[in-house]
């Protein structure tokens, strides 16, 4: 008999046994005057997502309840939400770690389109107009892969689920502040431009509502559900710019 | 010649389920010229078409058992990589053989692609391992092929993009709760929104039903059978790039033979199994073993990886259920239901079966027979039509 120390956690120690928890549902249609919650209990077993439970409710309770999904395993970001309050993709945000009482919201920093459906049109306003997230990742025959295989990414990370942008204490405040995806976006491109136009990105960035207005507080790298590292590139960025200025001024320099 | 160029206003075909095949179907029908309304009861690609594994299939899988799909593959496999610029890994796949039976496989397998028509490499134990250091070390052979890896949601998404560019209405979280039907003819759907709460009509000179496993279900509101067996797999999402290639086992179709890597995941798929409703899919947990207990002959780090998720996604399989046992003898091949030539309802559609590798293909010959019978002459445009990146669909 082979054991397989990931199974138990995949499929859960403790088989089939229901216990109900509660979920407190944002709920919001257009025309309504403000949003209510509304409570559901719902039955779940030891690896019953969010997600799973948000679908219970859609099949057993309310057909109308309106939320995001597609892939069901943290690759397509669409049901990024808030649980309790902190942004978490419900398909992998297992159901009995949270206690007895759940509530689940839409994303915030982003407008409510229906129930826990944001529009995303917003999230993607925020980068400049040419913006290929997903690219191409060749497979160089003479490739060597470094340092054990699992470093070995080159498919783009970011899923595009706004959690960061959720997260992001400034965005609040700073409406016209670009946030964390568009950034950590530009600065991958400045990281490997593969022929993009690596000055007229640090350019955009360089902005009082770019890299500038980050306040350092490293929420929206907590959130990232991809190992993106948002906090940190847009970090790299400034250190990037400054590099570019102080090169600048110390040629200025020399030149009078 | 396009239908709109002439005097009176195009025919308004109304399709029914956002998937991948009605995306395709959507671009498909507005670069002919067709007024093209689409419904989705929920998000765009959260049926079935989101959900798979990411494999942009070579049509390898199927060169030995089913043919007519593995040269649909090959064929899409191409035009895709040429109309989809960006959204494939270029990083090719694996068959690898490892017990004597699966060898046995392997001359079949390696004739079965140059008949198809699937560029075929034979690769030595030791060049293998070259390419994928965490393969299984006993493995005995291995054939490269061109599968490679797609994002299932973003890939389709681009087919949604240039048809909403280029005039079609697309509406998610629209449900059809009843189709228009009058003496024996459908003439539209009666929807709510779900963004609003409200409920309308949408007229239409033809619905076409484009909702995958749930096809049963949306023709029974017409009263017409579909064929159609719901067959769910069991996927495992793993944390880490456990290859960079697309790993197959070397045999006949079975339960966890693929490896895919997708993005900083590695996905192992998958089983089969037949049900009666694609609604509430359930992922059973010996499934769930299998795919680790398969996965591991293929790459042993199978067994220390993280866990990440495990889910189901219903295929839509053609054939009766009851014909089957797991779905795996029915066809990946698709087809077109005029149901006024197989019940006597007109006005209605359904296209069924197929594969995210085939959406192209899929549309095309389903946009051909709506052309027909609507008396639309315009020849299919989506072979060379390059499309938009998938951000466009959210362009303000």
């Amino acid at each position: 008999m082979q054991t397989f120390p990931a199974v138990e956690d995949a499929v859960g120690t403790v088989a089939a046994a229901s216990e109900s928890r509660r979920l407190r549902v944002f709920r919001f249609k257009r025309g309504d005057e403000r949003p209510h919650y509304e409570t559901f209990d719902v039955p779940t077993i030891a690896r019953t997502t969010v997600l799973d439970a948000l679908r219970w409710i859609q099949n057993h309770r309310d057909h109308t309840l309106a939320l995001r999904h597609s892939c069901l395993h943290a690759s397509c970001g669409t049901c990024g939400i808030r649980v309790n309050g902190r942004e978490a993709l419900a398909c992998v945000t297992t159901v009995r770690d949270l206690g007895r009482e759940i509530t689940v919201e839409p994303v915030a920093n982003l407008p409510v389109l229906t129930d826990l459906v944001v529009d995303m049109r917003e999230f993607f306003t925020r980068f400049p107009d040419e913006h290929p997230l997903v690219r191409e990742s060749e497979f160089p025959p003479e490739s060597e892969p470094p340092e054990g295989i699992e470093a070995f990414e080159r498919y783009e990370d970011c899923i595009e689920c706004g959690l960061c942008l959720s997260a992001c204490p400034v965005v609040v405040t700073a409406e016209r502040y670009v946030g964390p995806a568009a950034l950590a976006w530009a600065e991958r491109v400045a990281e490997e431009p593969r022929g993009a136009d690596v000055a007229n990105f640090l350019a955009w960035a360089d902005d009082p509502d770019g890299v500038w207005r980050c306040h350092a507080i490293f929420e929206c790298t907590a959130a990232c559900p991809s190992n993106v590292n948002p906090a940190a590139r847009i970090m790299s960025l400034r250190g990037t710019l400054l590099g570019r200025k102080l090169r600048a001024e110390r040629h200025e320099d020399h030149a009078t | 010649m396009s239908a709109s160029g002439s005097r009176t206003p195009p025919a308004h075909v109304l399709i029914v389920g956002g998937g991948g095949t009605g995306g395709a179907l959507a671009h498909d029908l507005t670069l002919r010229g067709l007024k093209v309304t689409l419904v989705e009861r929920a998000e765009f690609t959260s049926g079935t078409t989101g959900r798979h594994h990411g494999l942009l299939h070579s049509g390898a899988r199927y060169a030995v058992n089913d043919r007519e799909s593995a040269v649909e593959c090959i064929e899409e496999n191409t035009i895709l990589r040429r109309i989809c610029p960006g959204t494939f890994e270029e990083n090719d796949g694996l068959f690898v053989a490892v017990t004597d039976e699966d060898m046995e496989y392997h001359d079949d397998f390696v004739k079965g692609c140059a008949e198809c028509g699937i560029p075929a490499q034979d690769l030595t134990r030791e060049q293998a391992l070259a390419l994928e250091p965490n393969l299984n070390p006993d493995l005995k052979a291995a054939v490269r092929v061109p599968d490679a890896t797609m994002d299932a949601m973003r890939m389709p998404l681009r087919f949604f993009a240039t048809a909403q560019r280029n005039g079609a209405d697309l509406r998610n979280y629209m449900e059809v709760l009843e189709l228009v039907v009058d003496q024996r003819v459908v003439s539209g759907a009666l929807v709510r929104d779900h963004v609003t709460g409200k409920v309308g009509e949408i007229r239409a000179d033809l619905v076409v039903n484009a909702t995958g496993p749930w096809s049963e279900k949306v023709a029974a509101m017409a009263g017409v059978d579909v064929p159609i067996s719901p067959s769910p797999g069991v996927m495992l999402a793993l944390r880490g790039r456990l290859c960079n290639m697309v790993v197959n086992r070397l045999h006949r179709s079975g339960d966890g033979d693929i490896i895919v890597p997708q993005r900083a995941l590695s996905i192992v798929g998958t089983s089969s199994w037949t049900v009666e409703d694609p609604e509430e899919l359930d992922v059973p947990e010996d499934h769930v073993r299998r795919m680790y207990e398969e996965g591991v002959k293929l790459i042993p780090a199978v067994r220390q990886a993280e866990f990440r998720a495990a889910w189901s996604a219903a295929r839509p399989l053609i054939g009766s259920r009851g014909a089957a046992d797991t779905g795996r003898e029915l066809s990946r091949t698709f087809k077109t239901y005029d149901h006024a030539e197989t019940d006597g309802v007109d006005g209605f559609l359904t296209i069924t079966g197929g594969k995210a590798t085939t959406l192209r293909g899929m549309a095309e010959l389903c946009a051909d027979v709506i052309c027909k019978k609507l008396g639309v002459e315009a020849e299919c445009r989506t072979r060379e039509t390059v499309l938009l990146p998938h951000t466009e669909l959210f362009a303000a």
